[in-house]
């Protein structure tokens, strides 16, 4: 098989739109978080919690559904402490949001540890699985690909539009979008700044927390340690790539996702035998850092990221 | 609720924060050893007599906190300067690299040659890896954030392709790990008989020369004042790009003194495990010290100290030594937020 | 006005008291302001002005007293009860969101948050309705980032509007504005006064304050010190009551001209955002002679002080220093070169705020002896320097060790003066110098740029106070749109004829002329 050969299979498209689910669930809450005004340095280990609290919940007896929902509540108690630090108190956000990673994958592991102490490899759920959406899955090349997914990957897809619906067209994403660019803007208006703040850091951490449960949900069905393995980190780069916009973050996702998938084919190729698979594997994290190259010259920061407000500063 | 400076703040107002940001981490985790089943009188007991209890408990908290002195330097440097170097731990493995692509046997040189050798293509090594972050800040005004952590996983899936490549030891069993070094290039003990090699004391010179450099040297000032005020030093003319330049070599040849010191002193060859997060863990130490590089000394033991006692202490009750880096993130986590309390009152409005 | 005296109470501040820290910011003022009237809130800077109004809006809470608005008290410490009681406040710093449209910006908040629509068509109704109303005229769907100053100030005051204020509280709000944009303001104001509106219009202009105000109220060190109707009163003596003692403005010799120092010929650079970049500038400064730059914030000083003080390099023109012809120089290289550079803003340019003394005393000579050798500090040396110009400047502070931020505005920028001053530099760069400094830090600083042009330094003088301009200057020139005029004497020009170079309006004279 050759490379276009690849790219015009469905088996790769399915694969693409899978790897970049998590991604995009992790992409959007880190979009709020950072059009609030608040750089989310926790995503990667909220992912990790996520990704434990949604399986455990599952394996613990309760529905997918609910432990979707666990591993959210999960994110949002993360993003609280997030929150509580770097919003009223205003502390550097690069310090807490490493510290955030650090505590969640902790305690993650920690649990992990005591839930189940002497398993060698972890035990498997009843994970999600494909809905092939009647009609649109038979359309060749897309209806594998974007219609026989997982329901949480159309989760993923709908919330896209949900959250651009959300910036662009209701009270709450005007006041969203101007507390990252002017927080003096909104508290001239009687809006509280720290509570959309936090808010949206509350909100946008518990996203990253469904990213990190759809590993181990959705595309696989156990948790590992070092499973989310820099995702967090990839989905900070996208958020720039994206430009602070949901539209071109989910296309970002998708390119990723899809590069991803091509160079676990190509790995399998003759042309790629001779090549070590860990250039392969280094290949997101440099396609990471282009991104971040190319766009940091015209991409439109919100104009208060990572700079507190301090009420009446003299 | 607004916060306000306070100008003289009292001895109270200085030491009660901090003691109780202590005080809530040690109730935490006396928490999570509870939920663990265990007593959590004799867990703190266990891993304060585990840490510090004994000669040879000692030692290995001595033996963990070095290569910690050497990234929690790296990390202060760099963030006293607010460059935001999150990739000691990529860092650090460039410094073990070259330790074993020379010390092998490429160089056959004798110990008073090889070792110093080493210590200097090490500091190379480590200020090559942050120079290309850095040098993508000051030339395209990319967050160094995310590039220095993208390129940790890219640096050691890097050592992991060298090490199942050109660098494994044909005599490893099929193991990803390098040949060991030559007895020259080994770090020898400080004290016979006593398992503590002399890269501790590298570690605690590396920390009064840093001191030295931020204090007294032009380069130090200098580096304060881009940290500080980015803005008024370049307005006053301080060249805060060469500045940056200047501590990211520093800040990385420092880190990689780490993978040096960790893979002459104490393990004798390279491996993929070297560093359970040396790196990352720096980032803590360096904060905990306020990034005081005396300070660091200090940090390092006390974070050192509650590694090596949850070690042992999991091994004795079974509680999961991952409790350590639950204390450590909230010891973070708490302390950032006292040392803000020393400093400003909070009003309500 | 007619009437005043039987409208009705509208607004009543009661015995207001705020303190910070030791500071007394306001000390026990009570005010009255009735419908369909103007009053003015005169005062220096730091007088307690802002404060006052911050407490009204509910920006702050006070320690004492109560404001009744419409005859409801309003809860302490909430800005919504107060829009929601009818007051709007227009900021002296616009609270303008740059990436969301005009009319984003007024509907910001005007609708419960999780409310699912923005309603954008009835909002834009509104919005046109209060345009003609009002004379305000903004285009709703322009982004605030690309509008002009005096478009944003309209933004600020349709934002108070659409919320249906009846209240409009203006702080300082001609600043920024031309005098003819000022007149425009003035204009909407009487309109909204006829409306039924009232207005507090909070000012250190005398002229202005006599303008448009019906009563005058003067603040004074936080104090209520007089209240008096317009009519009765004239500019020396609100003058007087505002600083407390009769003022005389000083009397400044002509300079005597030298050679000149610097040049620029025909220097352009780049716009910045909505900051015009210069254009094709041609300005010489001569030694012996205070050179003012008139002009609303904006027009491109800033972009001439960064050039002139080594940040940025110029597209196209050519400098030339002491005969050189240079294509740009850098900070570093400005300060050895004799340029001394008081900046805009010396909190955030000109003083590292957790610095001491000494360490900011020598930030701009740091690099070289005695102060550094080889790459060593001396700060032995540095705190000598430090301690003599606390000694010869009169710099108020515990010892060169304190940390700078704990200093007051004018000792900060006295501390400045005598770290450029000390080096005699032979150009002086001074960009707003006395903003915010109280009347004896303002008259200090003065003095010591005379003393160094009477000693042959050339002086830059950049600043938005056309007065204070007209006081030193020997030669104006005045920028508008990054567009130099031509020089003018000292004495030469009135206010208005400067006001009407600074509304762009003489260059078309000078293009239509020119072509």
């Amino acid at each position: 098989m050759d490379i276009f050969e690849i790219l015009l299979s469905a088996s790769f498209w399915t694969a693409a739109i899978r790897i970049a689910s998590p991604l995009i669930f992790a992409t959007l809450g880190e979009l709020i978080c950072e059009r609030a005004g608040v750089l989310n340095l926790g995503i990667e280990g909220i992912m990790v919690a996520g990704a434990f609290a949604g399986w455990m919940a599952v394996y613990s007896g309760t529905g997918l559904w609910m432990g979707v929902a666990v591993a959210m509540a999960v994110g949002m108690l993360f993003g609280l402490v997030h929150s509580l630090l770097t919003v009223p108190f205003g502390l550097s956000q690069h310090v807490v949001g490493l510290g955030v990673t650090l505590l969640a994958t902790s305690l993650t592991y920690y649990a992990y540890r005591l839930a189940l102490p002497e398993v060698t490899s972890p035990p498997k759920i009843e994970a999600f699985q494909p809905y092939e959406v009647p009609f649109l899955s038979d359309i060749p090349l897309i209806g594998p690909a974007l219609f026989a997914q997982t329901p949480l990957t159309y989760l993923a897809f709908i919330l896209v539009g949900v959250v651009g619906l959300v910036l662009y067209r209701t009270p709450l994403g005007l006041a969203l979008r101007a507390v990252g660019e002017n927080p003096s803007a909104v508290a001239a208006q009687g809006l509280s700044v720290t509570g959309i703040r936090m808010g949206a850091v509350i909100v946008g951490s518990g996203l990253m927390a469904v990213g990190g449960a759809f590993l181990t949900m959705s595309a696989f069905d156990s948790f590992f340690f070092e499973m989310v393995n820099g995702r967090g980190w990839i989905c900070i780069a996208l958020v720039v790539f994206g430009a602070w916009k949901p539209g071109k973050a989910l296309l970002g996702a998708v390119l990723f996702a899809a590069f991803d998938a091509l160079q676990i084919r190509v790995q399998q190729m003759p042309l790629g035998a001779d090549i070590p698979y860990q250039v392969f594997l280094m290949m997101p994290y440099f396609l990471s850092i282009l991104a971040l190259i190319v766009m940091s010259r015209r991409a439109e920061v919100p104009a208060a990221l990572m700079v507190p407000f301090n009420k009446g500063e003299r | 609720m607004r916060l306000e400076p306070v100008a003289n703040p009292s001895l109270l107002r200085t030491t009660v924060p901090p003691a109780i940001a202590i005080g809530s981490t040690v109730v935490i985790a006396s928490l999570l050893a509870m939920a663990a089943g265990a007593n959590p009188f004799s867990v703190l007991g266990l891993i304060l007599k585990g840490a510090f209890g004994s000669k040879f408990a000692l030692l290995e908290t001595l033996n963990r906190a070095t290569p910690l002195i050497f990234t929690g330097l790296s990390v202060a440097v760099a963030f006293r300067a607010r460059l935001w170097n999150i990739g000691a731990e990529a860092q650090l493995y460039a410094g073990a690299l070259i330790t074993v692509v020379l010390g092998t046997g490429l160089l056959q040189w004798g110990a008073f040659a090889l070792l110093p050798t080493l210590v200097i293509a090490s500091v190379l090594a480590g200020a090559l890896v942050l120079l290309v972050p850095a040098l993508l800040k000051v030339r395209f005004g990319v967050d160094e954030v995310v590039t220095t952590l993208l390129f940790n996983f890219i640096f050691l899936l890097f050592i992991s392709m060298l090490l199942e490549g050109p660098l494994k030891d044909p005599m490893g069993m099929g193991w990803p790990k390098s040949e060991r070094l030559i007895s020259e290039a080994r770090l020898p003990r400080i004290v016979d008989g006593l398992r503590l090699h002399w890269g501790f004391a590298l570690a605690l010179i590396a920390a009064v020369v840093v001191w030295v450099i931020e204090r007294r040297t032009t380069l130090g000032y200098e580096m304060r004042a881009v940290g500080l005020n980015r803005e008024a030093a370049g307005f006053a003319g301080i060249p805060v790009n060469t500045v940056l330049i200047k501590t990211a070599l520093l800040s990385g040849g420092l880190a990689a003194l780490a993978g040096f010191s960790e893979v002459a002193g104490l393990k004798g060859n390279l491996t993929l495990d070297l560093s359970p997060g040396f790196g990352y863990t720096g980032i803590v130490v360096a904060m905990l010290a306020l990034l005081n590089p005396l300070a660091v000394i200090a940090a390092a033991l006390f974070v050192a100290g509650i590694f090596v006692g949850a070690d042992s202490m999991s091994r004795a009750v079974g509680v999961p030594s991952y409790l350590a880096d639950i204390m450590l993130a909230t010891a973070l986590l708490l302390m950032v937020l006292a040392i803000l309390l020393t400093r400003f009152r909070v009003v309500r409005e | 006005m007619t009437g005043a005296e039987a409208a009705q109470v509208v607004l009543r501040l009661d015995s207001i008291t705020k303190r910070f820290g030791k500071l007394v910011a306001n000390d026990a003022v009570s005010l009255s302001l009735r419908e369909g009237e103007v009053i003015a809130l005169l005062g220096e800077n730091g007088a307690g002005k802002t404060t006052l109004m911050n407490i009204l809006f509910g920006q702050y809470t006070a320690d004492e007293g109560a404001v009744e608005v419409f005859g409801q008290t309003l809860p302490p410490g909430n800005p919504r009860a107060a829009l929601d009681a009818g007051v709007g406040m227009v900021h002296q710093h616009f609270t303008l969101a740059d990436n969301m449209t005009v009319l984003e910006n007024i509907t910001l908040g005007t609708r419960s948050l999780f409310s699912p629509r923005l309603d954008r068509a009835a909002a834009r109704d509104k919005l046109a309705k209060l345009s003609a109303d009002f004379g305000l005229q903004v285009h709703p769907d322009a982004r605030v980032g690309s509008l002009t100053v005096g478009e944003r100030q309209r933004v600020e005051i349709l934002k108070a509007l659409y919320r249906d204020a009846r209240i409009l509280i203006l702080d300082e709000p001609t600043a920024v504005l031309t005098p003819q944009e000022t007149e425009d303001l003035f204009a909407t104001l009487r309109k909204a006064v006829k409306l039924g509106l009232s207005v507090v219009f909070i000012s250190h202009k005398l002229h202005e304050v006599m303008a448009i105000s019906d009563r005058v109220l003067i603040l004074r060190h936080g104090r209520l010190v007089a209240e008096r109707p317009i009519a009765e009163v004239d500019e020396e003596t609100l003058a007087a009551l505002m600083v407390g003692s009769e003022v005389s403005a000083p009397r400044v010799a002509a300079g005597q001209p030298g050679a000149a120092l610097l040049r620029l010929h025909e220097v352009t650079t780049p716009d910045r955002g909505s900051a015009p970049g210069l254009k094709r500038v041609s300005l010489s400064l001569h030694g012996g002679q205070i050179t003012g730059l008139a002009g609303v914030s904006g027009n491109g000083q800033g972009e001439l002080a960064d050039l002139i003080g080594g940040l940025t390099g110029p597209d196209t023109g050519r400098l030339e220093l002491d005969g050189a012809h240079l294509q740009s120089w850098s900070p570093r290289e400005a300060v050895h070169a004799g340029i001394a550079r008081i900046p805009e803003d010396r909190h955030k340019t000109g003083t590292i705020a957790e610095f001491d003394l000494i360490e900011n005393a020598i930030l701009e000579s740091y690099a070289r002896p005695p102060y550094s050798r080889s790459g060593w500090m001396n700060w032995g040396r540095a705190e000598a320097f430090t301690r003599e110009i606390i000694d010869t400047y009169d710099v108020r502070c515990p010892g060169p060790g304190t940390r700078i931020r704990l200093l007051s505005g004018g000792n900060m920028q006295k501390l400045i003066l005598g770290r450029v001053l000390e080096a005699d530099p032979r150009i002086i760069l001074a960009n707003q110098p006395v903003r915010g400094l109280d009347i004896g830090a303002v008259n200090y600083v003065h003095s010591q740029l005379l003393a160094a042009r009477d000693r042959g330094a050339a002086v830059l003088l950049i600043s938005e106070d056309l007065d204070e301009i007209m006081a030193l200057s020997d030669v104006i020139h005045v920028i508008s749109e990054g567009r130099l005029s031509p020089g003018f004497a000292r004495g030469t020009m009135t206010p208005a004829e400067l006001g009407v170079w600074m509304a762009g309006q003489g260059f078309e004279k000078e293009t239509a002329h020119a072509s």
